[in-house]
């Protein structure tokens, strides 16, 4: 079980979490919902909950539920930029189809 | 695949619903746009990475040029090209000061301002609504989504009407507007002025052609704008003009055409900029005529030259300050906002004046923008509650009205808004299928001291002894102070609702009035509700005694026993048409205590019917 994240989207966690100025890291995870099944969640973290499974990249401490872990495990979180948009993008092994817009995705 | 933005903990939008929410800083000489992204206010920037887009909009024959476009056309095209059009919103063409030196052609038939272009008429409200289609369009391409909300700040001295023409040239721009906020007001929640408590805090807003200063007092989260003043054409480019006299009068240059003028002031504008971080600067560049012009100053003849200039700032503060009543020491932090304000001498003077280091880490130019954006954020409900920016309170007491024509008030005055609030409520009668909700605004305790606001009625409500009817109130008031109150009954789940704006028709006086009416009247009102509580709950207990005395009196109670209830009934039922609440509290605790004894045997027998016929193990102890 893995989740992991790259330099580049860690630098940029970082400083969103000094910005809020608390919350301990970042919780992935997945919603059942959308237009393709499963939707991806990227939230602060402010409590690890028990039943957190806790990883640890690039300094950033990623804490992920054991149900949304099946299907993410193994995913890689960067950062990009698409044009003028930039925002993190989840790269998960485990993906079979995609909605259009890649929001949503079933595994 | 998307790019996805980090939510606060729960908050996360489900795929195509995220709330892009902006701030836009609508400026009399620019404008900007920014937004919040992962928690972090950010402005947005066009295809050619610039942040201030010019509020300039140039009318062509077939064609529109807004911003950057339209810059060139200020020099070929003035009559069509309409800058500053801040500065016309919500006037009429008689408050225009130097109309005759503006190069706009105006229509002097109509009292408003209707300026003439190549595309037929335009209005200030159409003008502004093309830069702020301008900017929701960078908006959509940067964030690769719809908008759907927007804050736009307004300078605090805005009247109604001005906020009015800003919100008309949103609505036609197609932007959600939230709500309109103060600059001042915008810089200060930038800072996070906001999350303390309370403070006094100066805004000092030096912005290319404008002067304002707000003081503004924090109350328990609440940003109230004490006083305002400034200078309508001070900025700036008056900076700029200083520099290019040097230029003029160090090296001898008289008869300047158009383009060299506007050349002078362009290097005047850069020598200025770079004054600020280098103690002196060379300028080296070429007139039309061929003439190579080189160029020093250094920061202290600079200083020395604009004195005057910022000397002229000092002035409203003063005025603003005595019109607050406030001591300069009773000031708790100055706001830098506006790219003048980056001016070192400027910095200095202020830090003297108020002998404190006045705010200025974040971009100066930026700050307004950031601001609008962060309440944009919130007002879009992106944000956990604990985190809401409260900007706004409830003048009054919202509540409904209960038995015996008193308001039970449901939130209070001075609630900050948005705010959602519940009440359960039950019958009064037996059987009782319908209620009727009337909706009061008011701090008095009867109903006709109130203000009436709406009226609706729950129907369908199943049959049931009175008392054991639940239906829930919820009162609930969003962030454009718009006030919905629904009454579901919790059993069947049976909901009605309605919607009201609390303070439309209602004036500042009329609310100050129901105010000092409601603590003049305290005592009486606190009377009238003890009496009117009383005689409800005597009347209710008469009419359980009277309905058990009915069905079981005979079997349960001996005749005397019958006499004595019904006596105390009597003379309860009397006195409720008196006013005297001590007697009626006193004659209903007779008559419960005298049914004390009824009252156990009745339960006594309904325990007993509920065991008859059921074996020991059957039953659920």
């Amino acid at each position: 079980m893995t989740i992991s994240i790259t330099a580049k989207a860690a630098e940029r966690v970082e400083k969103y979490l000094k910005n809020r100025g608390k919350g301990v890291g970042l919780r992935l995870g997945v919603k059942t919902t959308g237009c393709s099944g499963m939707a991806y969640t990227l939230e602060f973290v402010d409590d690890t909950l028990p039943e957190d499974q806790v990883f640890e990249s690039h300094g950033i401490k990623i804490m992920v539920d054991p149900k949304s872990l099946t299907y993410i495990d193994g995913t890689e979180l960067d950062f990009e930029k698409e044009g003028l948009n930039e925002g993190f993008k989840f790269n998960n092994p485990n993906v079979k189809a995609e909605c259009g817009c890649g929001e949503s995705f079933t595994v | 695949m998307a790019l996805l933005q980090i939510a606060e903990p729960g908050q996360s939008t489900l795929p195509h619903q995220h709330k892009l929410s902006i701030g836009i800083d609508l400026g009399t000489t620019n404008s900007l746009v920014a937004t919040v992204q992962s928690g972090l206010p950010t402005i947005l920037k066009d295809k050619d990475d610039h942040v201030l887009i010019p509020s300039v909009v140039h009318y062509g024959k077939n064609i529109t040029h807004v911003g950057h476009d339209a810059l060139p056309f200020l020099l070929t095209d003035a009559k069509n090209t309409i800058v500053s059009v801040k500065r016309f919103m919500g006037q009429s063409l008689n408050h225009i000061q130097y109309k005759d030196a503006l190069p706009y052609e105006f229509d002097e038939t109509s009292q408003d301002i209707q300026l003439k272009t190549e595309q037929g008429i335009k209005h200030p409200i159409e003008v502004s609504a093309d830069i702020l289609k301008k900017l929701k369009t960078m908006a959509e391409v940067s964030l690769c989504g719809e908008v759907t909300a927007a804050v736009i700040t307004v300078p605090a001295y805005f009247d109604d009407t001005q906020r009015q023409a800003t919100k008309d040239a949103a609505k036609l721009a197609g932007l959600n507007v939230l709500r309109l906020i103060n600059e001042p007001t915008a810089a200060a929640v930038a800072y996070g002025l906001d999350q303390k408590k309370e403070g006094t805090f100066i805004i000092y807003d030096l912005g290319g052609g404008t002067f304002d200063i707000s003081i503004l007092k924090l109350h328990q989260g609440v940003f109230e704008v004490l006083a305002t003043n400034g200078h309508p054409h001070l900025g700036g480019d008056d900076f700029d003009q200083a520099i290019a006299e040097m230029i003029k009068k160090t090296c001898s240059l008289n008869q300047l055409n158009h383009e060299d003028k506007r050349s002078l002031i362009m290097e005047a504008k850069k020598i200025k900029e770079s004054l600020s971080t280098h103690p002196d600067v060379t300028a080296k560049f070429t007139l039309s005529n061929g003439k190579d012009i080189v160029f020093t100053l250094n920061r202290d003849t600079f200083i020395l030259e604009t004195n005057d200039l910022v000397q002229k700032t000092i002035q409203p503060i003063k005025r603003a300050l005595s019109d607050a009543k406030l001591p300069i020491t009773s000031i708790d932090g100055v706001v830098m906002v506006g790219g003048a304000t980056r001016m070192p001498h400027i910095q200095s003077e202020i830090k003297t004046f108020f002998k404190q280091e006045p705010l200025n880490n974040l971009n100066p130019d930026e700050v307004v923008a950031l601001g609008a954006s962060r309440q944009a954020h919130t007002l879009a409900g992106n944000k956990s509650d604990q985190d809401l920016l409260l900007l706004d309170v409830t003048p009054l007491s919202l509540g409904i009205e209960t038995m015996g024509g008193l308001v039970e008030k449901i939130i209070h005055r001075n609630s900050t808004i948005p705010v959602a609030k519940a009440q359960e409520f039950t019958t009064f009668k037996d059987g009782q299928t319908a209620m009727s909700i009337h909706v009061l605004q008011g701090e008095r305790e009867r109903v006709s001291d109130c203000r009436s606001l709406a009226n609706f009625t729950l129907t369908d409500i199943p049959p049931m002894v009175a008392g054991s009817a639940k239906i829930r109130v919820a009162f609930q008031i969003d962030a454009d102070g718009l006030l919905s109150v629904s009454a579901r009954e919790l059993s069947t789940n049976k909901e009605t609702s309605v919607t009201v704006k609390p303070s439309y028709g209602l004036s500042e006086e009329q609310m100050i009035h129901m105010l000092t009416q409601s603590f003049e009247n305290a005592e009486e009102d606190k009377k009238i509700r003890a009496l009117s509580e009383a005689k409800i709950e005597g009347e209710q207990i008469i009419t359980a005694v009277q309905n058990a005395l009915h069905k079981d009196g005979k079997h349960l109670l001996t005749q005397d026993e019958i006499k004595d209830i019904q006596n105390a009934i009597y003379t309860l039922s009397s006195s409720l048409k008196e006013s005297d609440a001590d007697l009626i509290i006193g004659l209903t605790k007779n008559l419960n205590a005298l049914t004390e004894s009824f009252a156990s045997k009745l339960m006594d027998q309904s325990v007993g019917n509920a065991l008859k016929g059921k074996s020991i193990d059957k039953v659920n102890l």
